[in-house]
Parts: C-alpha cells; structure tokens; sequence
C-alpha cells in the first residue's frame, strides 16, 4: 500500500507542492536564522578564539566580556608568571582607537597589540605579508574586510598608510582573521606600538594570555591564578562561552532571532499541517473505503506517516538547499564572511522538521483513526 | 417480460446455505434522550448463488443493516452470522481480516482513488491483501476485461463516466473473489441505461453459486433485477419475497414496485 500512498500523495500536485513549500519554508527559515545567530554569537567571542596559543586568559575580576576591559597593571605579567603551573604569560592589549586614512576619512577600529617576541594573539592566517614585518617601524597588519572597509576599491596591498593618535600606521600585511561582532576593523601591532595608538591611560594592560604546564589542569591553573594574584583566571572555552553568555543575556538578539526562528516554525506547521489535513479531509472517504475493504487503522497511519515523510523530506531538502545557496553565495562576501551552517544546526533543523511533519500528520491520523468505515454508505450513520 | 415472486419467511430456514443470517439484530444510535433505534430485531436471511434487493423508503434502516452484515458497524443486541461464522465471535481484527477477503464492496459515489488509473483502483484489494503488485495489475487487468473496460485500464476516475466509474468499482469489488458482495444504491447516481448495464453486469458477472450478492437500494427501476427482494420499513424486514416460476406474489403488489421488463437472458 505503500505505492498507492505515494500515488494518492503526488496525485493532488497542488496539496502536495502546498505542503512541501510549507516545510521548505520553515526549514529555510530556522536553519537560515539559525545559522546567523549562531555566527553573529561567534563574533562576539571570535577575537578569543583566535588566539589559539594561549590556553587562559587573566582578566580583572569585572571583565564580562572582551569588549569591556578594565585594564590591569603592567606588573601583573609577572605575578601570574610566578604562579606555579604556569609556562609562560605575556602582555595582550585589546581596546578601540580612531584611525585616519589619507584622505581625512575617520574609522573606529580594534587594536591589538601581541606580545614583541612571541608574537602570541597575532593573526593565525596572512594573506599579504608576514608576520615578521611587525618589526618593522609603524607595521600593522590588518584584516581584509578592514582593509576593504578602510579603503575602498582598493585592491589590497602594502604600504598603505593612516593614522592613531597622530602617530603613522604602515600596514605590513593583510591578514584573515574572525570578524568582531562590532565590524571594526581589526589591526594588529606589537604590544609597545599597540599602546602608543591608543588612548593615554595610566593603566593599559588588557589581558594576560597564559599557558598551562603541559600535564596540568588548566582548570587548577586558573584557581591558582585567581587565589595567588586576586585576578579572573579562565581557560579560553570558558572566557568564550562568557561572553556569548553577557551578550545573549545583556542584548535582544537572542528575542529577535528566536522570534524569526519560532515563527519558521510556526508558520511551517501551520502551512504543512494544514495543506496536509485538507489532503486527508479530501481524501476522507477514500481512506473510509479503504478501511471497509479491509485496510488496518495500523496500515492507514504507515501510509498517512509515509506521505508526511515524502513531503517532509522533500521540502527539508529544498530549504536546506536554499539555506545552504545562501551561505555558499555570501561566503566570498568579505562582511559576511565567516557565516556558515554548522552541521550541529542542520541536525536540529532536521529535528524541528521532524516535529513539524509530526505535528502536520497528528491531526490527520487522528481523523483517519476515529473514522467509521461505514461513512463510505452514503455518508454519516 | 415481468419477473414474478413468492412469499419467503425473512429467517429463510429450511432453504438453501445460507451467506448471511440475522438474529434479533438491533441497532440504536445516541444515548438517553437523544437515543434512537433504528432496527428492531431483525431477522433475515440472504442465501448464496442469488442477487438479493433490500429495498425500502430512505430512514428505514436498510444502510444501517447492510453495515452491520458487512462487519462496518456492531450491532446493538442479536447476532449476524456470515457463511457459517458469528460476528460476535471474531474480534475485531479478525473481522476486519475476514471483511477483506470475503467481502467486497460497491458504493454509491463509487469512491474510486482519484489518483490512481483504472488497472490500479481494481488492485486495491489485492494489495491490501499484500499480493505483489505485478501479480495484482494482471488480475486487476483481467477483470477490466470482464467488466467491459479493457481499453480503459489506464484512464483515471475523472476521464470515466459515471457508468465506466461503477463498472470499474464492480471489478475492484470483485477481483479478490469474495463470497459476499454487498453494492449500496450502485444505481443512485447513474441514468436509467446506465443504471440498467451496471445490474446486467451485476447479474452477469457477480452472481456465483458460492457468492451471495446483496443491492441496497430503493430504485425501483431495478427491482426487476433482484432474485430475492427484502422489503424494509421502520427499521425492520416487512416482507421477503422470492423469484421462482410460480408467482404467488404479483410484482405490482410490492409498494412503490413497478418492475421493468428485464431482458430474456437476465431471468434465472
């Protein structure tokens, strides 16, 4: 009976295109939406991941996330050397400087200043240049979408120029790197340089990146860090799930986006469930005949079951497909790069789709279920 | 020619095997005051090998009785036996498995799959019965064939005619060889001359000796066609009358029985 379940499904080719643009819809909808957010919350915590040498981050206890620094002593670099199962600590400066380009326009943009040898916190990935060039006087090394928003039209290239706090800025290489969730471009430089940008403080140290001993608990290194030096110690995830936590609980993203996702949702259901149910109510006499020539209740959900499948499977296809269009259309979009679909979103997609194509045939198999088989004489007894 | 009949008693004991037997069947629908009975201890008796009418005024009980033999609806009080098996003794997937392979079923609006072509709405019930379905369009060919509708196999419900529609129905109910075919008012919807081949082919290719055929209907344009004719009112069997060479019962006698003349070839 499976064939003729398919046959009765196809046959009406406006229910069942109805019921598939329905699930399609929604599909595209809360993978799309879904994907967004995920990747706009990345970006809040992008610059954390991206310094994959350091394993803690050391912080003044207020920090919440990376945006909002309170800059800790200079000599605290030291103290959270001395702390044993430490390997080694260096100097991080992260905040906002104003930048000048050549024609008088005026850019916000993020400074980072990595530690002079190490180069820890630099870019992991150069497309122009190399990292060694910060040596070199004023280098900077900026990401390309930073560059392109810096300079428009420009193809991107060395030596170009601009300035922060009145102090010249040569860029010495384009690197790719994990957009921020403000926009700003990102420019690297050395930590000493970093400090010569930006804005006079008395303290301007950011962050201390640090790295476990090999062997030992980064989780135990960070509480001796806290107790020896009174600093915030967390390994890299937990200063990464901190600040996508400050963001989804402090802004009103996670309400808009989840209205979009729950309306996907709700709008697929309601168009899937209800093209599907009016499938079945046509067919109502129909699947009563069936059941008087001896079609089971348990044969009847299987086929009711079967076409939400087909139609399920078809219209998640569909609106994975567009989502996944999106995505491969926008990846070489510098401003949007860095968005994708995550496998981890279109498995709970596949689930949310799932529940739809349950929802859409619960309704329908409950008609078919309490239907008296006897409807087929001539309507109700 | 006018088909003439005899008086039978509704149980029909003491006559040939019988395909359906009731028993003090009563039928009532709703509860307290909104409790109706629609059958009131029904005794009737259908034998094999004959083409019998229920016939009588619409709200009688003929649809609600004609369920309860087919195994549609259960019956308040009393009993309905078919071919020797008590209903009350199946359960209910028993009977549900019982009605599949030894009841077919001809409806008034044919309700044909609209999706599926002739050759596959006659295969339906070899399918349910899970005969491959190579195996099931064959037979569901020959059986066209049989009714007259070989060179429409491949048309769909909505390119048949109303007549083609029934006769197409005829042949799905008959392609698992049941030994009860029950058609509910097959001539309601159809003209005269349509309503007249379908009780032809009825006749012609449904009436077995091993198969009793039971036509609900109140067109008394086909009373003409009937072997036996059971006349219902007010939700119980009035009279039962039966074909045989020997009128004891002119035909005229029957309320609202104005039978045609039948073609020579359609008298048993």
């Amino acid at each position: 009976m499976n064939w003729v379940a398919w046959q009765m499904l196809t046959g009406d080719r406006a229910k069942y295109w109805g019921t598939i643009f329905g699930i399609a819809f929604g599909t595209l909808l809360i993978s799309q939406q879904t994907a967004l957010f995920v990747g706009l919350m990345r970006r809040t915590a992008n610059q954390i991941d991206g310094v994959r040498e350091a394993t803690i981050w050391v912080m003044d206890r207020d920090v919440q996330n990376t945006d909002e620094i309170r800059p800790l002593s200079e000599s605290d670099v030291f103290r959270v050397r001395g702390v044993p199962g430490v390997s080694w600590a260096v100097r991080y400066y992260k905040g906002l400087a104003r930048a000048k380009v050549s024609d008088g326009r005026f850019r916000q943009v993020m400074l980072m200043g990595v530690d002079e040898t190490t180069l820890v916190g630099a870019p992991a990935e150069m497309l122009l240049g190399s990292l060694a060039d910060l040596s070199r006087p004023d280098g900077i090394i900026i990401d390309l979408a930073g560059f392109e928003y810096l300079w428009p039209g420009v193809e991107p290239r060395l030596g170009q120029k601009l300035e922060m706090n009145d102090r010249r800025a040569v860029v010495v290489g384009v690197c790719k790197a994990g957009a921020p969730f403000q926009t700003f471009p990102l420019v690297f430089t050395r930590y000493t340089r970093a400090l010569e940008f930006a804005p006079p403080e008395r303290n301007r140290l950011s962050f201390v990146l640090a790295r476990s001993e090999a062997g030992r608990d980064v989780g135990q290194v960070c509480a001796a860090i806290d107790g020896q030096t009174g600093l915030l110690a967390l390994s890299r995830d937990k200063f990464f799930w901190r600040t996508i936590g400050y963001y989804l609980r402090s802004t009103g993203i996670p309400v808009n986006f989840g209205i979009t996702i729950a309306l996907g949702f709700i709008v697929g259901t309601a168009i899937a469930g209800q093209t599907f149910y009016l499938f079945t109510l046509e067919n109502l006499r129909q699947f009563g005949a069936l059941k008087a020539m001896g079609l089971t209740n348990g044969r009847l959900v299987l086929m009711i079951l079967l076409q939400a499948s087909i139609v399920g499977s078809v219209g998640f296809g569909l609106g994975m497909g567009m989502t996944a269009a999106f995505f491969e259309t926008t990846k070489n979009v510098t401003h949007l790069a860095g968005f994708f679909l995550p496998w981890q979103v279109a498995v709970g997609t596949a689930a949310a789709v799932a529940l739809i194509v349950v929802l859409a045939s619960l309704v329908s198999i409950r008609r078919v279920l309490v239907l008296e088989p006897a409807i087929v004489f001539r309507g109700a007894l | 020619m006018i088909a003439t009949y005899d008086n039978a008693t509704p149980s029909g004991a003491g006559t040939t095997a019988m395909a359906v037997q009731c028993h003090g069947v009563d039928k009532d629908f709703g509860d307290g005051d909104t409790r109706i009975q629609v059958l009131h201890a029904v005794d009737l008796a259908v034998p094999s090998g004959e083409l019998s009418l229920l016939v009588g005024p619409s709200g009688c009980g003929k649809t609600t009785l004609i369920s309860i033999i087919a195994g549609l609806l259960d019956p308040t009080a009393g009993d309905v036996s078919l071919f020797g098996t008590s209903r009350s003794r199946l359960s209910e997937r028993e009977l549900i498995e019982y009605r599949a392979v030894n009841i077919g079923f001809v409806f008034q609006q044919y309700d044909l799959l609209p999706a599926l072509s002739a050759t596959a709405n006659v295969a339906i019930p070899l399918l349910i019965a899970r005969v491959p379905r190579t195996t099931a369009f064959a037979r569901a060919g020959e059986m066209l064939d049989e009714v007259g509708l070989a060179d429409r196999a491949d048309a769909f419900p909505a390119q048949l005619s109303g007549g083609e529609q029934q006769r197409v129905a005829i042949a799905r109910a008959l392609v698992h060889e049941p030994r009860l075919l029950v058609c509910d008012e097959p001539t309601a919807a159809l003209d005269a001359r349509s309503g007249q081949t379908v009780l032809e082919l009825l006749r012609r290719v449904a009436v077995q000796p091993d198969r009793a055929v039971i036509v609900v209907t109140h067109d008394n344009r086909i009373f003409g066609y009937g072997d036996r004719i059971m006349e219902m009112a007010d939700g119980r069997i009035q009279r039962v009358r039966v074909r045989d060479g020997h009128a004891a019962v002119a035909p005229e006698e029957f309320p609202g029985f104005d039978p045609p003349d039948a073609p020579e070839s359609q008298q048993p």
